[in-house]
């Protein structure tokens, strides 16, 4: 009788799996709260999407074969300042923090991985190969999230568009899961009935822990992920908490220009000799030529200030820093856009780099608060800041505030 | 004797998958467009990985501990080890690219920062973790120790 699936030797049968825990209450809870979770995701994903403006201009766009998954893209605002930094702080600290919550959900039905006969009806064959689908896309979007931070590209291909297409192939298993359990879910959180369910072991172990006990070690972990994790998108006493984040602990210098950086001066391959005094240039191009200015000519024009966070799409940020420079809508005024700012085409002498060329809309250039800075916090931009100029745009993702600008050119795209 | 075919099933949920399935198609298809076999073997890897050698490593592995434990008539310090052990675990599962020091030479050059801090950090909160779960365990020892004291002994 070697091939008896009742045999509880075999994953089969269902006395294989011994854990009291398993059951539709456990999974229930796990579910309701991935639903939550991993609906705020998707959408915090989709919304990082739209905030690199890909509409504008190929160098946006790393997935322009999108279609129509980029439906609902729209002018990215100014506003709030903080948009983009609270938008992916949340997308990156949740799906840090809901890792034991999927592992403990894949955990809690495995079971139903081996069930056998394969498949009851026609439905039921489709729903398990859509479960590939789930729990596959589901790993893998929270793998390559989670190497992306940590600057680990080992995946095969560029990060944006393996996370953005995996992230709708998930979701359409996803969306159809939900769909099926949610009722179920429910149900079950409503009124228990634990005998007859698939799930439960037809012959448990001794109980080690309670399955209230066991909810809250899985939100322990989660806690702990949350809590050495969520720092990095503050200063001070606070980003030494976040112990094992990327951008976590300390801070790279002292001082006014000490504070993170994504990509250093060296990393992007910038030469010193070119951002020297008497080699870098400026080159503004517009409606009305070309213009040419040396960085003493740019502090001759007005110079402005304001206090705008670096908020990166791996989940990090600074808090507001105090940059002065030159008004992005007055260098449009310099090629003869005097009230009417267009979009604008920004080229940085780094040598690597996805977007050492990035555009940013109209609605960015008219912001009063958008500049081409020269000073942070009182000083001189650092080589790692952006020296000689660099671009900081309220609520753009950190990429899109080029550093190293060498070329500006106005113009609708 | 013919077998008796396979029925449908509920026609809501044939309608539903379709959907999910096209859906999964047209994103599928742009997934897959640059390099179609690296891509399925992450997507079906991970699975695969998980469920058939993540998932039964940690099993057997508290398993052998609760096993363990119990032979040295020790069962109720399950949780103490379990707890400690899996919330270190996770943080190295999580974050094992920055303390195994793989990605250091990039981290560094690239944000500025010391990339050798976080294998000691992880220790520490490792250490941390295992004193934590023992200062509980040894006051729970010291009270079940008392209240044995001030009970009368059980005869059986």
């Amino acid at each position: 009788m070697r091939d008896d699936p009742r045999d509880p030797r075999f994953p089969s049968s269902p006395g294989f799996w011994r854990s009291p825990l398993r059951g539709p209450w456990f999974t229930s809870v796990l579910g309701l709260v991935l639903l939550v979770g991993i609906t705020v995701l998707f959408v915090t994903g989709l919304v990082s999407y739209a905030a690199y403006n890909p509409g504008l201009s190929p160098v946006n766009d790393k997935t322009p074969d999108k279609g129509i998954l980029g439906f609902y893209l729209f002018a990215w605002p100014t506003n709030p300042h903080w948009l983009y930094r609270l938008n992916q702080g949340v997308h990156v600290t949740l799906g840090v923090s809901l890792i034991p919550v999927l592992l403990a959900k894949l955990w809690s039905v495995v079971p139903r991985l081996f069930a056998l006969p394969p498949a009851r009806s026609l439905a039921h064959a489709l729903e398990r190969i859509s479960l590939l689908l789930l729990v596959g896309g589901a790993l893998f979007e929270f793998v390559t999230g989670v190497l992306n931070v940590q600057l680990d590209y080992v995946f095969p291909g560029s990060f944006y568009p393996l996370h953005f297409y995996g992230a709708w192939v998930f979701f359409a298993a996803f969306v159809a899961h939900a769909a099926l359990k949610m009722p179920i879910a429910l149900r079950n959180l409503r009124h228990l009935r634990e005998e007859g369910n698939d799930l439960v072991s037809p012959r448990p172990a001794d109980p080690t822990v309670s399955r209230r006990g066991a909810l809250w070690f899985v939100g322990g972990g989660s806690l702990l992920l949350f809590a050495t994790t969520a720092g990095q998108n503050f200063d001070g006493p606070l980003r030494r908490t976040a112990l094992l984040a990327p951008h976590g602990g300390r801070e790279p210098g002292s001082g006014p220009n000490g504070f993170q950086i994504n990509k250093t001066a060296a990393y992007a391959g910038i030469d010193a000799a070119e951002t020297g005094p008497d080699t870098w240039q400026l080159v503004v191009a517009g409606r009305t030529g070309t213009v040419r200015l040396s960085r003493s000519q740019l502090l001759e024009l007005p110079l402005h200030s304001s206090a705008l966070p670096i908020a990166c799409v791996e989940g990090w940020s600074t808090s507001d820093q105090w940059w002065r420079g030159v008004r992005l809508r007055d260098l449009a005024a310099l090629v003869g856009y005097d009230d009417d700012p267009p979009d604008l085409f920004v080229e940085s002498l780094q040598r690597r780099g996805a977007f050492r060329k990035a555009a940013l809309r109209a609605n960015q250039v008219a912001d009063p608060r958008s500049l081409l800075a020269l000073y942070v916090n009182g000083e001189e931009l650092s080589p790692d800041h952006g020296y000689p100029a660099r671009i900081i745009v309220p609520a753009a993702p950190g990429v899109l505030n080029t550093k190293w600008v060498a070329r500006m050119t106005f113009g609708d795209l | 004797m013919r077998r008796p075919p396979i029925p449908l099933g509920s026609p809501f949920q044939l309608l539903l998958l379709a959907g999910s399935f096209a859906l999964a198609a047209y994103a599928g298809v742009r997934l897959l467009a640059d390099d179609w076999f690296g891509v399925a073997l992450w997507f079906v890897g991970a699975a695969l990985l998980h469920d058939l050698v993540l998932l039964p490593l940690y099993a057997a592995l508290d398993r052998a501990a609760v096993r363990g434990l119990g032979a040295v008539r020790r069962r109720d310090w399950v949780p103490y080890v379990r707890v400690p052990a899996a919330l270190s675990g996770l943080l190295l599962l999580v974050w094992f690219p920055l303390i195994s020091g793989m990605v250091e030479r990039r981290y560094r050059s690239a944000t500025g920062l010391p990339a050798d801090m976080f294998l000691a950090r992880w220790l520490l909160i490792t250490a941390v973790l295992f004193g934590a779960s023992a200062l509980l365990l040894a006051v729970r020892l010291r009270r079940l120790r008392r209240a044995a004291k001030h009970r009368p002994p059980v005869v059986h």
